[in-house]
């Protein structure tokens, strides 16, 4: 499955493979869709497992990757976050992709697989409108009718990124049903499918949803992991010991993580404290398509995730982030907008960074885990940069005048 | 009360030959959405199909969605839903529609059990396919409940002969590729997938999504032995129709049916 250098040289049985026959991660995954797209989960299934062993269609999405948006990204190492901290970071600059975010890895991937399955139109959800973008890049590239759901709230939120999307010819519907938010645009891009299956593809944006999404988003993802342990290795002649990355449905961390899954790296996701599915709010059941941990009342009535991060306002995770947590290969932890607030500082007044919001989550565990000595002083630690901070600078401008330390969550947005 | 089985009351309706008439409820729409559900049992539906709404129903479009926040609104659960309809004590089989997370929420066979105390002796759960309903099916045979199971119209052959052979109650046809709610016309999906499940199976066939008057009930109830009327009859109990209006609307339905 997996091609390039140094990979899977001591494999974890089980960890970070392919799904079982009916998509479960362990107790997570599946397929919970309507008949009506039974049908075009398996055909999608059937085509990307295909293009994946074909020689040909990984070449292309490498040379994609590769001319288009610009890999293979840097490790860049931080000296003066790491005098900071006591610890040795790096970071794998996600950022400095084409579109300002991984997003653009998987949906080059999905986007050659538009074209492989003869369909002409591409359909999206998004929240912070990263995923959106890439998909409205992609649908440019590639010359197909893209629409892209979002709800109303994270429209208002993220306002550049909507006129980017419409610029790249995208279409862009406001979803106004229930919170307004990502989940919500998940289920209209899902009501969007039903009705035209025969010629759209539904990319979804992170490791979730439907068997074959959560393990196909990961695998196009991977990239990423794959790159940055032979960058570690380059760097410092062997695996970091902590590997972290933020998690809203979880796929940068998810495509790191499988880089580093066979190595003894432990590896933390970052959920946003509001939205965070493996917190203490977060119970296991069913929504777009998968079984994994979500936020949801006692009868089971889906919760509204609220955090400074549209793009982690998720109140599940993507169901292969349950089964590692469930298998304990992986630790999911929090961080609060005003520990992001101050790791969207630290970084760039030390680095000459600025991050998304959704990675300074995990800046912010990190700093968080450094000072209390958690994470041990002297130890290397990785942290994806998932994406560049341009689109959040507004906002955080607006709640740092605010006084953030004093607001509540939501504030100055 | 225990409750009516669907299959039997159904089978025996059509025996009759009576073209079968579903009628959709939201649980907890408004206030007096028992007394709905009454009016549609006396207008003449053959069984009645109670909505328990959920925060996120994906399969739904404006109507039923809208419905959905008002009945969660009104800080209606299951629970809330399923003691209502156990007073309201109606004269048709119930199948409660909801989605699969309430059922998981409570568990297959707790969900199961507490539908058949409440007399509801059928269940409709859109996001769970063939693949995935094994343990509910088990656990919803075993409490006296019977699983109906939808079919698309892009379900290939094999699928649907599966589909007729675990379905029970009735197997529930969908019209037309999208969601619920009120179209123009009818579907030409609907009678090249009736035709292809009354092949299939002996069981009622009942085809809905997109049915919303008597002409058009008339024209899907053609190939199946009947139709599921939902969005249309929201609409007005969202409107604010009186409890007769939307009993009327049932019946003239109902009357079309019956005359062919």
């Amino acid at each position: 499955m997996s091609d390039g250098p140094a990979m899977r040289d001591v494999p974890v049985p089980g960890v970070m493979g392919e799904p079982d026959a009916r998509g479960w991660f362990g107790s997570f995954g599946g397929r919970f869709v309507p008949e009506a797209l039974v049908p075009a989960c398996m055909s999608l299934e059937q085509a990307f497992r295909a293009a994946w062993s074909d020689p040909g269609f990984k070449d292309r999405y490498h040379a994609l990757l590769r001319d288009y948006a610009g890999r293979p990204t840097p490790l860049t190492e931080c000296h003066r976050l790491s005098a900071e901290l006591g610890v040795r970071v790096l970071l794998k600059r996600e950022d400095l992709a084409h579109t300002g975010s991984h997003k653009v890895n998987n949906v080059i991937g999905q986007g050659l697989l538009t074209l492989e399955m003869g369909k002409r139109r591409i359909i999206a959800e998004t929240g912070a409108g990263q995923h959106g973008v890439a998909t409205a890049t992609a649908a440019a590239l590639f010359g197909l009718e893209c629409v892209v759901y979002m709800g109303e709230v994270d429209m208002a939120r993220q306002e550049l990124n909507v006129f980017r999307m419409r610029l790249l010819g995208a279409e862009v519907r406001a979803v106004r049903s229930g919170s307004a938010t990502l989940k919500d645009a998940v289920n209209e891009a899902l009501r969007d499918w039903v009705a035209t299956v025969e010629g759209t593809h539904y990319c979804i944006g992170s490791v979730m949803g439907p068997h074959p999404y959560p393990w196909m988003v990961r695998e196009l993802q991977s990239i990423v992991g794959r790159e940055a342990h032979q960058q570690c290795l380059d760097l410092t002649g062997g695996p970091p010991d902590w590997v972290v990355a933020c998690v809203g449905g979880g796929s940068n961390a998810a495509g790191t993580f499988s880089g580093f899954a066979h190595t003894s790296a432990q590896l933390v996701g970052v959920e946003a404290a509001g939205g965070a599915a493996m917190g203490p709010r977060g119970v296991p059941g069913v929504l777009h398509g998968m079984r994994s941990y979500l936020l949801q009342d006692e009868v089971g009535q889906i919760l509204e995730a609220q955090s400074i991060s549209a793009g982690l306002d998720y109140p599940g995770i993507g169901p292969e982030h349950a089964h590692l947590a469930e298998v304990g290969r992986a630790r999911y932890e929090r961080a609060t907008d005003d520990e992001v607030l101050e790791a969207f500082q630290l970084l760039s007044r030390t680095e000459g960074i600025i991050p998304a919001l959704e990675p300074a989550h995990a800046l912010a565990w990190l700093a968080r885990a450094a000072r209390s000595g958690e994470v041990p002083q002297g130890a290397t630690v990785l942290v994806t940069m998932s994406g560049r901070g341009d689109k959040d600078v507004d906002q955080v401008m607006r709640r740092l005048q605010a006084g953030a330390g004093t607001s509540p969550p939501g504030a100055g947005q | 009360m225990t409750g009516l089985a669907v299959e039997p009351a159904l089978r025996a309706a059509r025996a009759q030959g009576r073209k079968l008439l579903v009628t959709y409820v939201m649980g907890g729409v408004r206030p007096d959405w028992p007394a709905l559900a009454a009016a549609m049992c006396e207008a003449g539906a053959d069984a009645l199909e109670v909505g328990l709404p959920f925060s996120d129903p994906m399969m739904d479009g404006p109507t039923i969605q809208r419905a959905s926040v008002a009945a969660l609104g009104r800080g209606t659960t299951p629970g809330s839903v399923l003691a209502e309809l156990q007073r309201a004590d109606l004269p048709v089989p119930l199948v409660a529609m909801t989605y699969f997370n309430l059922v998981v929420r409570a568990g297959t066979k707790r969900f199961a059990s507490e539908l058949a105390a409440a007399g509801v002796k059928g269940a409709i759960v859109p996001d769970l396919p063939l693949e995935e309903s094994g343990e509910w099916e088990a656990d919803a045979q075993a409490a006296g409940v019977e699983t109906v199971l939808l079919a698309a119209p892009v379900t290939p052959g094999q699928r649907l002969a599966e589909i007729c052979r675990r379905s029970h109650g009735f197997v529930y046809g969908v019209n037309l590729m999208g969601v619920t709610g009120e179209r123009e016309g009818l579907a030409a999906s609907s009678g090249a997938l009736a035709r292809r499940l009354k092949a299939l199976t002996d069981k009622p066939v009942v085809m809905g999504f997109g049915i919303s008057g008597p002409a058009q009930a008339v024209a899907a109830a053609a190939e199946p032995d009947g139709v599921v009327v939902a969005s249309a009859l929201m609409r007005a109990a969202l409107d604010g129709a009186p409890v007769a209006e939307v009993g009327a609307q049932v019946k003239a339905i109902r009357q079309a049916l019956d005359r062919g």
